[in-house]
C-alpha cells in the first residue's frame, strides 16, 4: 500500500489545467497501489489554488507558501522535503515546460526512476506505463521494477477532476537553501502579437513541414487568399523563420478554434493537435494514410499537397 | 571556456514500417543527427564565433554508425568529439534516463566543461529528461526548453527565455556552470560546407567503453524494463475522399462552398 504525491501546476495566478487532470491521473493510481493521494501546491496564492483543487478524489493538499512564481530550485528542494516526509510510492508531474524544468532533477535527487509523457499506466502488481515513441508512430509499455516512482503525465491525457472534495489542507514549510537557488525568473513576456490574430479566424488553412521549401509557401497562401482563409502553421514552418511566431498553432504557439481548419501537410504531432483539436471542422492533405493527423480530422485527403493544393485554388479563382 | 554538447543519433521511421519484437525492423529506419541537438550544436559553434578560446566538444552514445552523424557535428564547427559504447550497451534493449546520466557524468568529470547544451529531447524515445537529470547529477545549474540565450562569459550568468505553453517566455538568469536545454528555432542551424566537412574528417572522434569512464556494465542496470512496442489504433473516424487530386479537390471545394467558405 502506497500513498501518491501529484504536484500541481500554476502561472501567474492560474492554476493549469494539467493541475484538474493530475488529480484523476494521481487518484486513478493511488487507486491501483491503495493509497492516498496527496496533492502539492508551490508557490503563489497557495491557499487560494488549493480552494479550487479541493475535488473529489484527492485526500490531502500541501501548500507550500514559497515566493510568487515557479522556481525549478525551489520545486526540487520543496518536492524532496515532501517526498521524504511522506515517502510515497509514485511522485506524479506534468510533462510540461516547468516540469521537465524540474521532474528529472527531482527523479535524480531521490534515485527513483523516471517515467515521462505517460499517457496511460496500470498497477497490478507491477507498475506498467504507455508511452508514444517517434512522433506518435508506435507506443510502447515500460514496467517499472520498484517501490517508488517519478512519473510524467502528458497534459490533456486525463479528464480534469470535477466534483467538491473534503480534503485536508495542511500547510508544508519548506527549509529553502538560498544559496542552492541560482536560477532567477526576472519576468514573462508573450510573443509574436503581430499582425494576424489567428486565434479571431473563422477559417484557418495550416501549413506543416510537408511543404518542404520557403518558396512553396507562397501555393498554400494562394489558397488561402482565394477562400478568404488565414494562413497559419504548424512549429516546423516557425522554427525555420519561414512564417512569424504569431502564425503558429499549438502548445507553444496559440490555441485556436475556428469553423474550418485545413492541415498541409501537417502529420498531426501531439504538441500542434493540442492547439488545433477545438477546431468544429478539421481537414487533413497529407501523402501519409497512418499520419496521426487523420486521427482527429472529420475529412481527409490522402494524396499530394502538391498536387491537391493548386487544383484546390483553382476551384475558387 | 569548454561547451559540451550531447549529440544523439536518432532513428527515423519511414510510413510504412513493420514492428519485430521491442524494436522496429532495421529495413524501415533512416538515421539522422536528433533535431534538438542540431540546434544545440549550433548554439554551441555561435557561442564559440563570439567568444575567444571557446572549445566545443560533442558526446555521444552510439555505436560505430552514429561516427557519420558526429561527423556531421563536427562539419559544423565542433573541435572533437566523444563517442560512448560498448557490448554492454549494445546488448541493451533500453537504455532509461539514470543510465545516460551516470555516462555523461562519467564524461563531464573527464572534460570538465562550463557549459552544456543538450537538445530538449530525442525524436525517438522522447523522454526529454537528461538534460535536467544530468545537472542535478553532477550539481550544475539548469534550464530547460531554452529558446533564446545570451551567455555574459564575464559574469558567468546566461541571461535565457524559457519557451512555456501558449506562446508565452519566461526570462530567467541560471549562473554557470550550467546544463541548458535546447528548444527548436532558438537559431538557423548552419548546413555542414564543403570545406567543413574535409576538416571533420581530421577531427577526433574519441571512442570510450564504460570501463574507460571508470563504470561497469551494471551501470546499465534498470528498474524500467521495455516490454512492448506496437502500432496504436487508429482512432480514424474521418471521411477520406477518394480520387485523383483533382476529384478531391473537388469534393473538398464543394464541401467547403457548402459551409459559405470563399464566397466573399
Amino acid at each position: 500500500m502506497s500513498d501518491v504525491l501529484a504536484i500541481t501546476e500554476h502561472r501567474r495566478g492560474e492554476l493549469r489545467d494539467v493541475s484538474y487532470e493530475l488529480i484523476t491521473a494521481g487518484r486513478q493510481l493511488a487507486d491501483d497501489l491503495g493509497g492516498d493521494l496527496h496533492l502539492a501546491v508551490i508557490s503563489g496564492d497557495v491557499s487560494g489554488f488549493a480552494d479550487h483543487l479541493n475535488r473529489e478524489g484527492v485526500d490531502t493538499i500541501h501548500t507550500v507558501d514559497e515566493g510568487e512564481e515557479f522556481n525549478h530550485d525551489v520545486y526540487t528542494q520543496v518536492i524532496t522535503q515532501l517526498y521524504d516526509d511522506l515517502q510515497p510510492g509514485a511522485v506524479v508531474m506534468p510533462n510540461s515546460v516547468n516540469g521537465l524544468d524540474y521532474a528529472p532533477a527531482v527523479a535524480n535527487h531521490l534515485s527513483l526512476p523516471l517515467v515521462t509523457d505517460a499517457i496511460d499506466f496500470a498497477a497490478d502488481g507491477a507498475l506498467e506505463v504507455t508511452r508514444e515513441q517517434y512522433g506518435s508512430k508506435v507506443e510502447t509499455t515500460v514496467e517499472v521494477d520498484a517501490d517508488h516512482v517519478a512519473l510524467t503525465i502528458r497534459p490533456g491525457e486525463w479528464p480534469a477532476a470535477e466534483g467538491t472534495g473534503d480534503a485536508d489542507i495542511v500547510s508544508f514549510d519548506a527549509s529553502i537553501d538560498e544559496s542552492a537557488v541560482k536560477s532567477t525568473v526576472t519576468g514573462f513576456e508573450e510573443v509574436g502579437g503581430g499582425d494576424v490574430d489567428i486565434t479571431e479566424a473563422d477559417i484557418l488553412v495550416s501549413v506543416g513541414r510537408g511543404i518542404k521549401e520557403e518558396e512553396n509557401i507562397e501555393l498554400v497562401e494562394k489558397l488561402a487568399d482565394a477562400l478568404g482563409a488565414t494562413l497559419s502553421s504548424s512549429r516546423p514552418i516557425v522554427d525555420n523563420g519561414w512564417l512569424p511566431k504569431n502564425r503558429q498553432v499549438g502548445q507553444s504557439g496559440k490555441v485556436v478554434t475556428p469553423d474550418v481548419y485545413i492541415a498541409i501537410g501537417i502529420s498531426g504531432a501531439v504538441q500542434h493537435v493540442a492547439g488545433m483539436k477545438g477546431a468544429d471542422t478539421i481537414i487533413a492533405i497529407n501523402t501519409d494514410p497512418n499520419a496521426p493527423i487523420f486521427d482527429i480530422a472529420d475529412y481527409g485527403i490522402v494524396d499530394d499537397l502538391f498536387d491537391v493544393v493548386p487544383a484546390l485554388t483553382e476551384q475558387f479563382q | 571556456m569548454k561547451v559540451l554538447v550531447t549529440v544523439k543519433e536518432v532513428a527515423e521511421v519511414e510510413d510504412e514500417f513493420e514492428i519485430d519484437g521491442l524494436k522496429i525492423d532495421e529495413r524501415y529506419l533512416d538515421y539522422d543527427l536528433n533535431e534538438w541537438d542540431d540546434y544545440a550544436v549550433e548554439e554551441g559553434v555561435q557561442i564559440a564565433e563570439e567568444n575567444d578560446d571557446v572549445e566545443v566538444v560533442t558526446v555521444t552514445i552510439g555505436p560505430e554508425r552514429a561516427e557519420e552523424t558526429i561527423r556531421m557535428a563536427l562539419a559544423k564547427g565542433a573541435d572533437r568529439a566523444v563517442r560512448v559504447w560498448d557490448d554492454a550497451l549494445e546488448a541493451a534493449d533500453f537504455v532509461d534516463v539514470a543510465t545516460k546520466t551516470d555516462i555523461l557524468a562519467a564524461v563531464v568529470e573527464e572534460e570538465q566543461p562550463d557549459l552544456i547544451l543538450t537538445g530538449v529531447q530525442a525524436s525517438d524515445d522522447a523522454f526529454g529528461a537528461t538534460g535536467v537529470s544530468l545537472a542535478d547529477a553532477i550539481d550544475f545549474e539548469w534550464a530547460a526548453v531554452v529558446n533564446a540565450l545570451d551567455l555574459d562569459v564575464e559574469a558567468g550568468v546566461a541571461n535565457l527565455r524559457r519557451e512555456l505553453e501558449g506562446g508565452i517566455e519566461e526570462l530567467t538568469d541560471v549562473d554557470i556552470p550550467a546544463v541548458l536545454t535546447i528548444q527548436t528555432g532558438i537559431n538557423e542551424p548552419r548546413y555542414a560546407s564543403l570545406r567543413g566537412i574535409r576538416q571533420a574528417q581530421s577531427k577526433e572522434i574519441a571512442p570510450k567503453s564504460l570501463g574507460d569512464l571508470g563504470l561497469d556494465a551494471s551501470v546499465i542496470d534498470s528498474e524500467i524494463t521495455l516490454t512492448s512496442m506496437y502500432e496504436p489504433e487508429s482512432e480514424s473516424d474521418a471521411t477520406i475522399w477518394e480520387g485523383s487530386a483533382d476529384e478531391t479537390a473537388g469534393k473538398l471545394a464543394e464541401f467547403l462552398r457548402d459551409k459559405g467558405v470563399g464566397q466573399a
